[in-house]
């Protein structure tokens, strides 16, 4: 489980995390949603050690992240930004086998070939393995860093708007893939998404934040609510439940 | 053309360039020519791999095709710093101080900038390659123009020792500044050996290194005090020579498929060799000496720089 106490960041004066506590329960999808600038992005950037806080304590399984060491965290815990530009000519699987650097240190064995081609192929890529990545589409790139993610073989992973820019058949695909290294895996996954409705429908849990703190914490159907919504992101919403799950219009509602 | 019949074009091409270099048209006083060629090649040898190696890890530290160490400055405090000394002791600066020595403070000088600038960066938690770069050029022009200021001052016969640092020579000849720098080369290189992997990982970018486990502000500065070991090898034997990264990093992408930098840096350095010798070659026999290796090598290089870029345009 990852939890983390009194998390505090300012960027020069502007209180961007405001001394917030909570704990992202594991074997589950986490979704983070508030606002721009309400934190959610510095928070996971926070927890996954790509930016100190001014304050406070990240912990996972009771260990202080500060205690481990980084290439020992690297096969706990995984992290993917949301600009993945990269001006290099590697092939899928090349990128994949980056996925590979914290166990083998680029040297890559038997057994890191079989991890490999078995994120390819849990991510469907197999037809495009050998194509090089700046020729793929933003949506084939995406899911080629989600492989590589999913090689590193880590209990906890999250992602920045893994959905950013991405049509909605490749954003359909990519929160399945997600779903299933939750189900079939026992990941535990934790993202930073803005079409509530991926959250509403594929995340166990959401995390609403506004203004630098959290202010709700609870199971997909508590948080996905018409009153709730509206304090987070001051519109109206209306909320229609379909297959026992809510999808919100927030799209020319009278008021 | 396969990667193995490229790789193996290039050796045959720097083998066939080494003995032409060494044995076209030597004259009959062999004892006096050939150790003087041999002096020279080893030279070119060193100045090859040490610009081909530092120019490669600070393109992918920074992430920028387009860059050589040469924007950082550190050429400017190699000079700066040959320019104080002339500037106190005049004509006398080599009575005064041994090329070892000199040699010896240029090296601990830029090691101790490189360390500057990253504390300067780093230390305030900014953390971003792009901060160390603008400061190594701005830092860079203040030392280039205060060396230039001083250079206007000091006596004119004394300017023109500065001068013999300020342009590329491969024909200064210095046996025991080249046996130091040699050592100091070797050991940049045994050192650098053991970093060389991590630098697959930084041509991701910091977040993915950091994601994949690296250290990534220790590797930073481990690799610009090497960057500044080699810069100042290079920089002491022939003088600012770093501009010929641009070309052979490039030519190394374009002519490799390869991005493990453990092969990189050799097929980098072997391109860098056969250009500067090709270059001196035809410089000292076709050219007469009217003209520079770096005209020659910019030029030449240039343009097959330019077919390739044509040719892969056309391929997509």
């Amino acid at each position: 489980m990852i939890c983390f106490e009194k998390i505090t960041k300012t960027y020069g004066k502007r209180l961007v995390l405001d001394n917030i506590s909570c704990s992202l329960p594991k074997g589950k999808i986490t979704s983070l949603i508030g606002p721009n600038g309400a934190g959610k992005s510095t928070l996971l950037s926070i927890i996954s050690r790509l930016l100190d806080a001014d304050q406070g304590k990240i912990y996972l399984d009771d260990i202080c992240i500060s205690d481990y060491k980084s290439g020992d965290l690297a096969k706990r815990l995984s992290i993917l930004r949301q600009s993945n530009h990269i001006d290099l000519r590697l092939t899928v699987r090349d990128l994949v086998a980056f996925g590979r650097f914290p166990y083998s240190k680029g040297r890559l064995t038997a057994d890191d070939q079989v991890q490999i081609d078995k994120a390819i192929h849990f991510a469907q890529l197999e037809d495009m393995a050998h194509s090089y990545i700046d020729e793929l589409s933003g949506g084939q790139r995406q899911r080629a860093f989600i492989a590589m993610i999913i090689a590193q073989d880590t209990d906890y992973i999250l992602l920045d708007e893994p959905l950013n820019n991405l049509d909605m058949k490749h954003a359909v695909l990519v929160m399945k893939t997600l779903r299933r290294l939750v189900d079939e895996l026992g990941k535990t996954v934790v993202i930073v998404i803005h079409e509530i409705n991926f959250a509403a429908q594929y995340s166990d849990y959401i995390i609403a934040m506004k203004d630098g703190k959290i202010v709700y914490n609870d199971e997909t159907d508590q948080v996905v609510q018409a009153h709730t919504l509206k304090e987070v992101f001051g519109i109206d919403f209306d909320i229609i439940t379909k297959n026992g799950k809510n999808i919100c219009n927030y799209f020319n509602i009278e008021t | 053309m396969k990667q193995r019949n490229k790789i193996i074009a290039m050796i045959l091409m720097m083998v066939t360039i080494i003995a032409l270099f060494m044995l076209y048209n030597t004259g009959p006083n062999l004892d006096y020519v050939i150790p003087r060629r041999a002096i020279r090649l080893a030279t070119i040898l060193l100045v090859g791999i040490s610009v081909a190696y530092s120019s490669l890890i600070f393109q992918t530290i920074t992430n920028n095709k387009i860059l050589t160490p040469a924007i950082m400055g550190y050429e400017s405090v190699f000079i700066l710093f040959q320019t104080v000394i002339v500037f106190i002791y005049g004509d006398k600066t080599f009575q005064v101080i041994t090329h070892q020595d000199n040699f010896f403070y240029a090296v601990l000088l830029m090691m101790a900038f490189s360390f500057l600038m990253y504390v300067l960066i780093f230390g305030k938690s900014k953390q971003n390659i792009y901060h160390l770069l603008l400061l190594g050029l701005v830092l860079g022009a203040l030392f280039q123009t205060f060396g230039q200021f001083l250079q206007i001052v000091i006596d004119p016969n004394e300017f023109s020792v500065i001068q013999g640092f300020m342009f590329v020579s491969f024909n200064k000849i210095n046996t025991d500044l080249l046996l130091i720098a040699g050592v100091t080369l070797l050991g940049a290189l045994l050192f650098g050996q053991r970093y060389l992997k991590y630098l697959d990982v930084i041509a991701l970018g910091r977040e993915h290194a950091v994601n994949l486990g690296l250290n990534y502000n220790k590797l930073v500065k481990i690799y610009m005090l090497l960057i500044s070991l080699l810069v100042s090898v290079s920089t002491a034997l022939v003088g600012p020579v770093t501009f010929l990264g641009i070309l052979v990093t490039n030519l190394t992408y374009e002519l490799f498929q390869t991005r493990k930098h453990r092969y990189m840096v050799w097929l980098c350095s072997g391109i860098a060799c056969v250009a500067l010798l090709l270059g001196q070659f035809l410089v000292e026999h076709i050219f007469n000496f009217s003209t520079t290796v770096s005209i020659v090598v910019n030029f030449v290089g240039g343009l097959y720089f330019m077919y390739l870029m044509l040719k892969t345009r056309k391929a997509i």
